[in-house]
């Protein structure tokens, strides 16, 4: 199930402009590795460059290795679409389809890989992942209401289940609890740990008692100057991270004497 | 109404009135209340004209097919089989021109390169630029033509297909030519709706299909088709609005004459517009009188229709 990721000499540009310059770092399976760094430094967009999603925004292009397991993502006869449903992905703001219900909302996905999926198939399938997202008790009497029906924290839940639906073997999260509210964040901090004994899990947050709360490696991004692009400054387990960092722009980063 | 209503906004805050603001609030006002006179007063001419008609009429004016209305007493016309023609031919336009209007925008917005697209948009945004008399030229003398081999066709194939079945007209004027070019006439303004609509799909709602592996089309089956479904509906209604008002091609393409026939080969059916525009002038006795009846059915199936999509619009725009 959960898969390694290699990133090895990896630039991400938009157009002319180099975005994210020369990154390189092993992602472990089963564990979570969280990115911080200041806006703007190129922390989310790397992480769309491990799903390949960066290629939605015109322009935008990746140069570089990223390895799943022995699987060049970049490879010359790999479909991005095949990249995407091995390395699912959730979003800052939850976005669930708003015209369909819940239960179509977390099958979605499934269903494009495996469209002669059976009633008892599908309905095993929904609950399954609604009770890995933590949402099971709270839905399982109105799965065929709007999705939209629900609250902020339930639908980013809701959008957890519909990609873990689709079985990835790698969960990226674009800051997940950035529109939510403590109790809500919480939830999902709790689930972020569960979902970790079955995927890779990378996480982009700004909230830096999260990644300490949440992760087991964090990556800090900085920019190299204004104007320049971003680069990976450092990584390693997030206690030696929070505690002994080896960088200087790393502590001034974590202990707030940034900028 | 809302148009009315609408300026309620705060009073400013030293209570002190404003020349400039009262004039233009004034002009507004206005405008907003001219738009309800002349809605008012295009219906109540209708109606005042055509009561002398549809009091001598002699039969039910709703269910007669004849039209023999230029007569000094006792009239017998009706408007069923116009009415019949004006709907028929404006839905099969719509049948034909929405799914390629969908098609066109959703190529414009998520397939065409940048400037593909816009000088595709633009050249739609054209067709709607073209006069309907040159349509009507076209369609007589290009389009019916062509068709009549399609039509052989048709009736030698699918002429177990009622609608089919034939004998297929010789010179090809018949409603399913009026309809092909009505198709192409309400094209632009269903493409120019969808392809808004589609263009404000939320990225996060197309991301969210393309994160958990769809390709370009289920994307936009996932997100995009149903958030913009109530655009593209509004733009189907506007378009169908604007083909049941549709006089002067029409005219040119159809023979003049009267019947409730659901053969499309045939020449036999007539609208509503059309038959207005070629009466009207060697109209005598009750005639004018009559065609303004005519007119006031017209009116009365655009308003609905017209009132049908604003309804739609609202509400889906309400969902989203």
């Amino acid at each position: 199930m959960a898969k390694r990721i290699d990133v090895s000499g990896l630039h991400v540009y938009y157009g002319d402009f180099l975005a994210v310059e020369d990154v390189s770092m092993t992602i472990e399976p089963r564990s979570v590795t969280a990115f911080i760094g200041s806006s703007g430094c190129g922390k989310s967009t790397f992480l769309r460059t491990l799903n390949r999603m960066h290629e939605v925004t015109p322009g935008a292009y990746a140069r570089g290795k990223v390895l799943l397991d022995d699987m060049d993502i970049y490879g010359p006869d790999v479909d991005p679409v095949l990249v995407r449903s091995e390395v699912g992905m959730v979003f800052q703001k939850a976005n669930p389809f708003p015209t369909m219900s819940i239960y179509d909302n977390v099958i979605a996905g499934a269903r494009l890989n495996n469209r002669r999926m059976s009633r008892s198939e599908a309905d095993d399938l929904v609950e399954e992942s609604l009770r890995g997202a933590n949402l099971w008790e709270e839905v399982k009497d109105r799965l065929n209401k709007p999705g939209s029906g629900l609250s902020g924290g339930q639908q980013q839940r809701l959008c957890i289940a519909r990609a873990t639906a689709v079985k990835p073997s790698v969960l990226l999260m674009d800051e997940p609890c950035s529109a939510l509210d403590p109790i809500s964040t919480l939830a999902i901090e709790d689930l972020i740990h569960q979902l970790k004994e079955d995927y890779t899990i990378v996480i982009v947050t700004h909230n830096m008692q999260q990644a300490a709360r949440v992760s087991d490696r964090t990556a800090f991004f900085n920019l190299s100057g204004p104007g320049k692009p971003g680069k990976l400054i450092e990584m390693g387990e997030t206690n030696q991270m929070f505690t002994r960092p080896e960088k200087k722009e790393t502590e001034n980063y974590i202990t707030g004497r940034f900028g | 109404m809302t148009t009315t209503d609408a300026p309620q906004a705060a009073p400013p805050p030293t209570g002190k009135r404003r020349i400039g603001d009262a004039v233009f609030a004034g002009l507004a006002r206005g405008s907003g209340l001219l738009i309800l006179l002349i809605l008012a007063g295009v219906a109540a001419f209708l109606i005042i004209q055509a009561w002398p008609s549809l009091a001598a009429n002699t039969t039910g004016f709703l269910t007669t097919q004849e039209w023999d209305a230029n007569v000094r007493e006792n009239p017998a016309f009706g408007v069923a089989a116009l009415a019949f023609g004006t709907v028929l031919a404006a839905a099969i336009a719509l049948l034909l021109a929405t799914p390629v209007a969908v098609g066109i925008a959703l190529f414009i917005v998520y397939y065409a390169p940048r400037r593909v697209a816009s000088v595709l948009g633009y050249l739609v945004d054209l067709l709607a630029a073209i006069p309907s008399v040159v349509y009507g030229l076209w369609g007589i003398g290009f389009l019916a033509p062509q068709l009549v081999p399609v039509f052989r066709g048709l009736t030698e194939y699918l002429g177990w297909i009622p609608l089919f079945s034939g004998p297929a007209s010789t010179s090809g004027r018949t409603i399913l030519t009026a309809s092909v070019v009505l198709a192409v006439m309400i094209l632009p303004i269903i493409t120019a709706m969808s392809r808004d609509v589609f263009k404000q799909v939320p990225q996060g709602h197309r991301e969210a299909a393309l994160a958990m592996g769809a390709t370009r089309w289920e994307m936009i089956r996932l997100a995009v088709l149903p958030f913009g479904r109530s655009g593209v509906v509004g733009g189907a209604m506007l378009g169908l609005g604007r083909a049941l008002g549709e006089t002067m091609a029409v005219a040119m393409i159809l023979s003049p004459s009267l019947a409730i026939s659901f053969d499309l080969l045939q020449s036999g059916n007539q609208t509503i517009a059309a038959h207005i525009a070629l009466q009207y002038p060697e109209a005598t006795g009750y005639g004018v009188s009559a065609l303004i009846a005519a007119g006031l059915v017209l009116f009365a199936i655009t308003l609905a229709v017209n009132m049908g999509a604003r309804y739609i619009v609202a509400r889906g725009s309400k969902e989203a």
